[in-house]
């Protein structure tokens, strides 16, 4: 008998080709290939605009970083250069996203966009400087995941307007009570973390990057 | 048990067997998209375009499926819809995109769609499929918006980002954050139960 059994495993009819995995999994390869060309296509005809809908959001900010023209005759508009600078210092590397706007050839002044800790998570801003990055012009927080009705204050207009016009020589400093002058500023009440990490980027960057961009101030336009 | 017609798959998904309320699926999503009614509906509108595009997927070839790769395929489909919705709104809805986060692709995963693909898609045609996607999706959106617009008002005082409330009222700020996810669900729970408990009593009677 045991010849019978080994006619029943292998010579059986459906047994040998049917079982294989390829073939009984067809469809789903198929179907892979199909919506993976569906896929490539969407990509294909929606990157650009989704490319340009993340340029545009971090661009449409910067004009409002930028001091207005000296002379209210000029109707120039905004020309924004954007590189990458990569600044080491104390065995770590911080790379920042530096706008360079200028009017009519002119430096009107820097955006350098940043990211850094939170009390939640990562807080991303832009951090508006004056031509020759001595003065703070104004902040902008891009994206922030701090607590709803406390530390996301931040990004509201009279907590972030502080900034503009601190100076950018001296470290800022957080204060609680209210009262912030010369280079303070006011934690938001609840949320002196949140307030706190805001600041430290700013202090960061400034460390970083005020004397490149003063030099660079100093250049003509790239 | 005869199978539902379309008629009865689309009308039970809105209520009867209300995706959240009922069958207390997507709960995840749920609880995460619904502290304001922009976020609830855009959810409800990505669900839906998943749901019908996946159901009419598989109810088209549900007699090609096997046992054991069905839901190799449910998920396979259910990906490629949800990755297409992400994209589209990445590219005509930026700001919404950026506000739901991973909430989006999490779509994926959220048992409503694959409950469906099972359910009705893999066994009914097509345009049953389809009612019964549009009534689960609809149902999903109503509980979102429920949700959402208890949490909105009485957390920001706002519906749609626009002030409802006096602005005197005192925020309650818990109410958008995850705790009052779970308050607000936890009561609407009761309200809906405690609804149908009494229609009950009443055909009993």
């Amino acid at each position: 008998m045991p010849p019978a059994v080994a006619t029943i495993d292998t010579a059986s009819p459906n047994r040998s080709w049917r079982d294989n995995a390829l073939l009984q999994g067809w469809l789903v390869l198929l179907l892979a290939i199909v919506f993976g060309a569906l896929l490539a296509g969407v990509q294909t005809a929606l990157g650009p605009a989704i490319a340009d809908n993340k340029r545009n959001e971090t661009l449409s900010r910067v004009p409002q970083l930028i001091p207005p023209p000296d002379t209210a005759a000029t109707s120039a508009q905004l020309e924004v250069d954007t590189r990458m600078l990569p600044v080491s210092s104390g065995g770590r590397t911080a790379v920042y996203r530096i706008h360079r706007a200028s009017r009519d050839d002119e430096l009107a002044g820097w955006v350098v966009q940043v990211a850094g800790q939170g009390y939640a998570d990562r807080i991303e801003v832009l951090l508006g400087l004056s031509p020759a990055a001595d003065v703070i012009t104004g902040l902008f927080v891009l994206d922030q995941k701090e607590t709803p009705g406390l530390g996301a204050k931040i990004a509201e207009a009279p907590w972030r307007g502080q900034f503009a016009g601190k100076p950018a020589a001296l470290p800022l400093e957080v204060i609680k009570g209210g009262g912030a002058s010369g280079n303070q500023i006011d934690a938001i009440t609840g949320a002196t973390i949140s307030s706190r990490a805001v600041t430290d980027i700013v202090n960061r960057t400034l460390a970083d990057v005020r004397d490149q961009l003063a030099t660079d101030a100093g250049k003509a336009a790239p | 048990m005869s199978t539902p017609s379309a008629g009865q798959r689309f009308i039970r998904g809105i209520l009867p067997e209300n995706p959240v309320y009922r069958q207390m699926l997507g709960l995840c999503a749920t609880l995460a998209v619904t502290n304001n009614l922009k976020s609830a509906v855009t959810m409800g509108a990505a669900v839906l375009f998943v749901l019908v595009c996946a159901n009419l997927m598989v109810s088209l070839i549900r007699h090609l499926l096997t046992p054991h790769l069905r839901i190799v395929i449910f998920t396979l489909t259910i990906a490629t819809f949800v990755t297409v919705a992400d994209r589209l709104l990445a590219a005509f809805l930026y700001p919404m995109s950026k506000a739901l986060g991973p909430y989006i692709p999490l779509i994926i995963v959220n048992c409503i769609i694959i409950c469906r693909c099972e359910v009705c898609a893999a066994k009914q045609g097509p345009l049953t499929a389809v009612a019964d996607a549009l009534g689960q999706s609809i149902g999903f959106t109503l509980a979102l918006v429920s949700l959402a617009a208890v949490r909105e008002i009485l957390g920001t005082g706002m519906w749609f980002g626009f002030r409802v409330l006096p602005a005197a009222w005192p925020d309650w700020v818990i109410m958008v954050l995850p705790p009052g996810a779970f308050l607000t669900f936890g009561l609407l729970l009761g309200l809906t139960n405690w609804i149908s408990a009494q229609r009950a009593g009443k055909e009993e009677a």
